[in-house]
């Protein structure tokens, strides 16, 4: 029986929803963007004017001129120079948290969902039990008995972001293996693992994607924020996150740009990475529907 | 309820009880002798040494160990601050009503912008929608240190309208004048967060049929929204909102060390650049019991929002 | 509530509900044919008026337009007058007094029309209270109305929640709710459609009772012409946006005079003894993009000729009601 005549609502807001940003030219943008980031660290000593830690105390804090586009910072740093080398921490470490939970969480939630029993049961409450444990505080943590440095906050937020993961995996691929053609084939005798690898990642992944190139933003921000705090990235290496923290004294003093264009590359990243990864969630969406 | 009350508590018991494991743990995990990591280069005189092995009961067999540690820790004592020469729990005390604070008036920014922005998207779509819509996406892409610098660059250095990082306030409006940088800070990317989730609570709210019932029966535009859209919309919100409690209370730690607020915050980040080992174990753990009873809480009060809930015995997935 | 009004004096010789030639269009672009072409139709005062038609065919958005409801962007001519006055250019405050006193509304799904939050007291003195009446003398209206649609202890009912209900038990709470502002006129939308059969008998026999008792006139709408012919004493068929016949219930039954209305009755199964099996109407309803010249049912017409898809047909005199369709004179036989 159809009743889509009977409800029309004279406004029907509901379905505009959130997908503004995930469409036409905003997305087309972002991935420009996120290209052109992986261009930049790949070809930083390529591009970049000046070594990035080189230091001239005798050109501190000079502002922007022809020899220094973006000026430089307290120790005569050429701010370019680092932004563009700092690409390249600001991009690695992500990736690591990235791939290892990725990894890890499909794992983890395809063998609880293609399991069930018991082995769900262990796994799910583990997740759950990371999950209640933020992943900065675990980074802090790690820190404070390994030491400073990328290790500690790259596995910390690995593991931190592993749940995330799992949880979404381990949720669609109960839906999937719900599905008549799983049972079809196991009808016919091949193996579990077989169906698995060969029929139940490739229908997941691009969701699993999907979320990888959201958690990639978060996981920015996350190791840009210990960088801040001085737990990450260690100087003189160019890391943004490093550079906002060093660059502090000098806007109170007037010398806005070695802090405030790292934090621009920062958003702008995470923006970009935000607004690929819904966009690549909603094509999903849209495909099965 | 009394059934998944108790489910829940013993939930949460397990939580901190892993936690522990891991806070406690901890330690063993560093490169060689805990005795040299605890020590931190300072001289390891043989008083010092000793010190250090009853405090932290390094002669026992590990499992006593960490009973003896747990019993210290649910009675309130967590041991003595190395970098600080100071009881841990009156050195917590001493920095939780700053941190309170803070958090307390960023949350109240966060309700106030985050809601408020989320209704008015919600309410007139068009030019104002997309403006916020844009905005929070910013917002939630803005980490909260960049923020900072930001504020400071604008209001501080350039505008000169409110205090710099430093600085030690007398009273309280001196004090909630010195934090009102660090709590925007603190908020925007929640604000931005929760932004969204009102907005899209509202919309999938203002598309319910029984929204359109009250309109056929003459009920006010006002009226039906604040009875039917918004009191409907508050369940996700209020989760939502729950749960950023918790991350405000996480996040101090970069906001006051930008700010240089004395608070809890600050007092770890600064305690894990000196390894005083004992401060970090009792305010990651405090931060995790906070965490998980904040969120203990919203899940409670999910019934009371929507009645509902109560009726099969479990609040929300 | 009579004294509110001047139109009022009329109310024995005014109908309650007259739409004349309703037009509405949706924006360029998002349709190629108005939802609504023309409507013209009547309820007298205490009169029961069935408007039947598939969906698609505009019948909700017709129910609607009695209320003020439009669909968004929607453009209209024509009038929908409520007891003599025209809704379509009410002012706001003008327009929540008519929904609030003198038309209710009972919609197809009693599940999505409560506000699941809320208490059932909520739902059935909320219109009252937002037109003033004080909240006593509200509750004690919604305990009689609760008591007349058969709920048992009313008392303990008005401070239950909706999900305590099934699905009947709430209809009859929101038909109590509609009865409560003493309305003259009552839209009922599909309000049996989403409930259990053995339901639905019960809640036509209740709300049939109560309107006859009370005098209030009934717009139902529905896509059953059986049902239609159970509750009203004349009925309005809708295709593609417009009125195609319109008779008493017993005479549509018996001849009906356009190819549509007699499709309709002749796809309804019967377990009468020799009864012809039900025969569907081949085709489908004509769609929002579409604009045929002509009739818009020709193309599913058993009995087009040529002129049918070139001339649309104007609503005549056939018998004792109105048809369009070329061919009405001819007696077209079932």
């Amino acid at each position: 029986m159809t009743t889509t005549t009977s409800t029309v609502p004279y406004r029907r807001p509901g379905l505009r929803r959130l997908r503004v940003l995930g469409q036409g030219p905003l997305f087309t943008v972002s991935v420009a963007v996120l290209v052109a980031l992986v261009l930049v660290a790949a070809l930083a000593p390529v591009l970049a004017p000046y070594d990035p830690e080189a230091l001239d105390l005798s050109s501190s804090l000079v502002g922007t001129s022809a020899d220094h586009l973006l000026g430089t910072d307290q120790s005569g740093r050429d701010v370019l120079s680092r932004l563009l080398y700092g690409a390249r921490t600001g991009l690695l470490g992500p990736l690591l948290v990235v791939a290892v939970s990725t990894l890890l969480g499909t794992l983890i939630g395809v063998v609880a969902a293609w399991r069930g029993g018991w082995a769900d049961t262990v796994l799910s409450r583990s997740m759950d039990m990371v999950f209640a444990i933020p992943g900065l505080l675990l980074a802090i943590l790690l820190v404070t008995v390994v030491g400073s440095g990328m290790t500690a906050p790259v596995i910390a937020m690995a593991v931190a972001y592993t749940p995330y993961v799992g949880r979404l995996v381990r949720g669609i691929a109960r839906q999937e293996k719900a599905r008549p053609y799983i049972e079809a084939y196991r009808v016919q005798g091949w193996s579990g693992w077989t169906v698995c690898l060969r029929h139940l990642l490739p229908n997941i992944a691009p969701t699993v994607f999907a979320q990888s190139a959201m958690n990639f933003g978060y996981a920015l921000m996350d190791l840009a924020a210990l960088s801040f705090l001085g737990f990450g990235v260690q100087p003189p290496t160019a890391d943004w996150g490093a550079m906002i923290n060093e660059g502090q004294s000098a806007v109170q003093q007037g010398a806005m740009l070695p802090a405030l264009a790292p934090s621009a590359c920062i958003v702008l990243a995470v923006v970009a990475f935000g607004i690929v990864g819904e966009g690549l969630a909603d094509r999903i969406a849209k495909r099965e529907r | 309820m009394t059934r998944y009350l108790v489910g829940r508590l013993l939930g949460l018991v397990a939580v901190l009880f892993v936690t522990s494991l891991v806070v406690f743990g901890a330690i063993h995990l560093a490169p060689g002798d805990p005795v040299t990591f605890l020590l931190h280069g300072r001289p390891a005189t043989p008083e010092a040494v000793a010190a250090l092995r009853t405090q932290y009961h390094l002669d026992d067999p590990l499992a006593v160990q960490y009973a003896k540690w747990l019993g210290g820790v649910l009675t309130g004592d967590f041991g003595t601050s190395a970098q600080f020469h100071q009881d841990v729990a009156d050195l917590i005390a001493s920095r939780l009503p700053g941190t309170a604070l803070l958090v307390g008036y960023a949350a109240l920014l966060v309700a106030l912008i985050g809601v408020g922005s989320g209704i008015l998207a919600a309410l007139r779509p068009g030019p104002l929608d997309r403006t916020v819509l844009i905005g929070t996406g910013v917002a939630t892409a803005t980490p909260s240190f960049v923020t900072a610098i930001a504020l400071v660059s604008l209001f501080s250095v350039q505008l000169g309208w409110f205090p710099g990082p430093g600085g030690t306030p007398v009273g309280l409006s001196q004090q909630l004048y010195h934090l009102t940088l660090p709590a925007f800070a603190l908020a925007l990317t929640f604000a931005g967060l929760l932004a969204r989730v009102t907005r899209s609570a509202m919309l999938d709210e203002l598309g319910r049929e029984h929204v359109e019932v009250a309109r056929a029966r003459g009920v006010a535009g006002r009226t039906v929204v604040r009875r039917h859209v918004l009191r409907n919309a508050l369940g996700p919100v209020v989760t939502v909102g729950g749960t950023m409690l918790a991350g405000l209370l996480i996040s101090t730690s970069i906001v006051e060390t930008a700010f240089d607020v004395p608070g809890l915050g600050s007092l770890l980040v600064s305690s894990v650049t000196a390894q005083d080992f004992s401060v970090v174990q009792a305010i990651t753990l405090l931060s995790v019991a906070a965490f998980v009873l904040v969120n203990l809480l919203v899940d409670l009060l999910a019934p009371l929002i929507d009645p509902r809930l109560s009726l099969h015995g479990e609040g929300s997935s | 509530m009579k004294e509110h009004s001047g139109t009022d004096r009329h109310s024995g010789t005014t109908p309650v509900l007259e739409i004349d030639g309703l037009d509405v269009r949706l924006p360029e672009g998002r349709a190629g044919r108005p939802i609504l072409d023309g409507v013209s139709l009547r309820v007298g005062a205490g009169e029961s008026v069935g408007l039947v038609g598939e969906s698609g065919s505009g019948k909700s958005v017709a129910c609607r337009s009695v209320l003020g409801l439009l669909p968004g962007g929607a453009r209209t001519t024509g009038e929908v007058r409520v007891a003599g006055r025209d809704v379509l250019s009410m002012n706001r405050t003008e327009l929540a007094a008519l929904r609030a006193r003198r038309v209710s509304m009972v919609f197809q799904d009693p599940r999505a029309s409560v506000n699941p939050l809320r208490r059932v007291g909520d739902f059935l003195t909320e219109g009252l209270r937002a037109v003033g009446t004080p909240p006593a003398v509200a509750t004690a209206r919604a305990l009689e109305l609760l008591e007349a649609v058969g709920i048992r202890d009313p008392k303990g009912a008005l401070r239950r929640r909706p999900h305590e209900f099934s699905g009947g038990m709430l209809q009859r709470v929101v038909i109590a709710a509609a009865l409560a502002s003493e309305p003259e006129l009552i839209v009922a939308d599909e309000p049996t459609t989403a409930l259990d059969v053995t339901t639905q008998a019960e809640i036509i026999r209740i709300l049939t009772r109560l309107r006859a008792e009370r005098g209030t006139g009934m717009l139902f709408v529905t896509h059953d012409l059986e049902l239609a012919a159970a509750v009203c004493d004349r009925v309005y068929v809708m295709y593609a946006g417009r009125i195609v016949e319109t008779r008493g219930t017993d005479e549509l039954f018996d001849r009906p005079r356009h190819p549509y209305t007699a499709g309709l009755l002749g796809c309804t199964p019967s377990i009468e003894p020799g009864a012809p099996a039900p025969r569907p109407i081949p085709g489908r309803p004509v769609s929002l993009a579409e604009t045929p010249p002509g009739c818009a049912f020709a193309a599913r017409c058993a009995h087009a000729v040529p002129r049918c898809s070139q001339e649309k047909p104007v609503l005549a005199r056939h018998g004792d009601g109105l048809a369009a369709c070329h061919r009405a004179d001819e007696g077209i036989m079932l």
